[in-house]
């Protein structure tokens, strides 16, 4: 006996306007500038149906796919990360008034969200942010609306890209947790199975019939399969020592190299949370508001002080990155910063490969620069 | 509420202190602000200059007096020059205390030896002013400060204060030395050689990195365990509540997991470029 439900394909637009109709908002994979991200869905059709991406270092190709393939897309650029901590957001507005300042919290508007189409490194991604934002010795208020009220269905991958790795990051391609409903795309049908009480309230509703334990078991094949295809891999075995024992490894000279620092790998990854908050002011000057903005490591300001730059060099801000994100972080979050989902490699207009920059340090352990 | 919020308080005193640097009292607006608010020696507030943005600054009063908020500011730029202009009754903005504070805890009983350069004897005003409200509870305090020319002398009454105290010396050097200068001539960590403080004394520091690596190395040469060297680290730090990554320091957010680090967690770190 297993718990899944079996959903027939074209059931999928019954789940789009039930979720529209409880109030949400529904968010699902939209084709959009040549990639695809998260946008409006209201029907199966706003989706890119048929068509996969092809993707490599510093290459994106949305293409044809499988004719019916609803979730044929693994990833683009995109993640959920925008929606729930804005790019660019109001935190507190001030008015300078006679013998005072106003100072008032501007709340975020934020709408119910349900997203549709959350791959497991996703799922593993908004966890590290919670972690982040969350429960940390400061809650994040703004981060916590936007957050607190959504809705995650999951897709399992039954197909990975070729940059994804999250096999080796243990976050795929199989969502285990942190879903409320997570579907296996099979030919004619999703299988089905709810991860909360509100998700199974969801699935409730359709009416969905038991699947059976041959469908439960082709679900997982699927899913097997797709790890044991994966193609990129990186050994984590080694963190967080490698990361900080290599820190004068000439590898860092070498990527620097490469390295435009143009910021786009912590655009596009899921989890980076660095952040800036600016003043605005009105033009009359008697009120500001203070927005945040996200901000990268990889920006010359990120590390100055009056006077001083402490990570001048592109070769600092690498190393702050890839050590930031696959080491250090275990040390401040216990958890890796990094789910496995290939963003920053196929974003990198160089096409500089996380991948492989930890395996040419790990070859050259103990080497240091002339 | 959100972590950025910022509270009012109006200048009640500004005080120049030398070139390009002064001394504002505030307090804040916010009768229940005034009553609750409590601060640790070595916490800093993010002070907020508006419509321009917030720099985070050290609390120089006593903390026993936590109605009153002395900040000792150094006019570098965007921000703190626009805090040049403070005057009495400007109404500015407050958030904090941040940050860990100095090791008061582990201080007790013991000799305490401070180490400061340049600006960094304001970080420790306040940990001053907790030692001699309890003067029989810490062992003897060696004041260690040193300039580059006299001129960047501050607080030059509360070092005279301070040397007349029971168990306190006050050691002073300048780089640079002019007539009116009775003190040392020589970097800070000359003064070691002056010292003569059990093993068993604790140390804590602040003042530019490369002061306090010298300072360590010596201070470990004389038998000072590297667990009793504290030292106060300087980052970008613009959110101080940990989330905005800027004044990341390898594994440490040095707003809320310092700003005040034992040598002993940070010397791997320590004088590593790009850090």
């Amino acid at each position: 006996m297993n718990n899944s439900l079996l959903m027939p394909k074209a059931a999928i637009e019954d789940l789009i306007g039930l979720l529209w109709r409880e109030g949400f908002k529904v968010l699902g994979p939209v084709a959009c500038e040549g990639g695809v991200a998260f946008g409006e869905v209201h029907s199966v059709s706003d989706m890119p149906v048929g068509k996969r991406e092809a993707q490599g270092p510093g290459r994106y190709r949305l293409g044809a796919g499988v004719a019916g393939e609803i979730f044929g897309v693994v990833n683009g650029a995109g993640s959920l990360k925008p929606f729930f901590f804005a790019p660019e957001e109001t935190l507190v507005e001030l008015r300078r008034e006679p013998g005072g300042l106003q100072v008032n919290e501007v709340k975020p508007d934020a709408p119910r969200l349900a997203f549709l189409g959350v791959r497991a490194c996703d799922l593993a991604a908004i966890a590290v942010q919670d972690r982040v934002f969350l429960h940390d010795r400061f809650r994040d208020t703004h981060y916590e609306t936007r957050r607190k009220d959504a809705l995650l269905i999951a897709v399992n991958c039954t197909h990975s890209a070729p940059t994804c790795f999250c096999v080796s990051m243990k976050t795929g391609p199989e969502a285990l947790a942190g879903f409320d409903l997570s579907l296996t795309e099979m030919e004619e049908s999703f299988v089905v199975r709810s991860g909360s009480p509100a998700g199974a309230a969801i699935a409730a509703k359709l009416r969905l019939n038991p699947a059976g334990d041959a469908e439960a078991l082709a679900a997982s094949e699927r899913i097997n399969e797709c790890a044991a295809n994966m193609q990129r891999h990186m050994d984590t075995s080694d963190f967080p020592g490698l990361l900080y024992e290599e820190a004068e490894n000439p590898r860092w000279d070498e990527v620097a190299a490469r390295c435009l620092s143009c910021t786009n790998c912590t655009m596009v990854c899921p989890t980076c949370f660095c952040h800036t908050v600016v003043d605005m002011q009105e033009i009359d000057g008697n009120m500001s508001r203070r927005v945040r903005q996200w901000d990268s490591c990889f920006s010359l300001e990120h590390a100055r002080i009056h006077g001083f730059n402490f990570r001048p060099k592109i070769r600092d801000r690498y190393r702050q990155w890839l050590t930031h994100k696959l080491a250090s972080w275990i040390d401040q979050f216990g958890t890796s910063g990094c789910v496995g989902c290939g963003r920053c490699i196929s974003w990198c207009p160089v096409g500089i490969d996380l991948t492989e920059e930890v395996a040419a340090i790990r070859a050259q352990r103990g080497q240091v620069e002339a | 509420m959100t972590p950025y919020a910022i509270h009012p308080a109006r200048i009640t005193g500004r005080r120049p202190e030398a070139e390009g640097i002064y001394t504002f009292t505030m307090r804040f607006l916010d009768p229940e602000m005034r009553r609750s608010y409590r601060f640790r020696a070595g916490q800093f507030n993010m002070l907020y200059a508006f419509g321009v943005g917030e720099a985070p600054i050290s609390i120089v009063s006593d903390p026993a007096e936590p109605e009153i908020l002395e900040h000792t500011v150094r006019i570098a730029g965007r921000i703190t020059g626009l805090m040049a202009g403070w005057k009495d009754g400007d109404i500015v903005g407050v958030r904090g205390p941040y940050g860990n504070g100095w090791p008061v805890e582990e201080a007790r009983g013991r000799d305490v030896v401070i180490v400061t350069g340049g600006l960094g004897c304001a970080p420790v005003v306040a940990l001053i002013n907790f030692i001699f409200r309890r003067r029989t509870e810490y062992g003897e305090l060696h004041i260690l400060h040193g300039v580059k020319t006299p001129n960047d002398l501050l607080y030059r009454e509360r070092f005279d204060a301070w040397r007349r105290a029971p168990r306190t010396k006050v050691y002073l050097t300048t780089d640079r030395p002019d007539k009116s200068w009775h003190d040392k001539t020589g970097v800070v960590t000359e003064l070691f050689d002056e010292l003569t403080t059990p093993p068993s004394a604790i140390v804590m520091m602040c003042g530019p990195e490369v002061m306090m690596r010298f300072a360590a190395h010596s201070l470990l040469q004389r038998g000072i365990g590297a667990d009793d060297i504290y030292l106060s680290m300087e980052r970008r730090m613009e959110c101080a509540v940990g989330l905005c990554g800027h004044c990341q320091y390898r594994e440490h957010f040095v707003c809320k997991d310092g700003p005040v680090f034992s040598y002993s967690s940070v010397k791997e770190l320590f004088g590593q470029s790009g850090r």
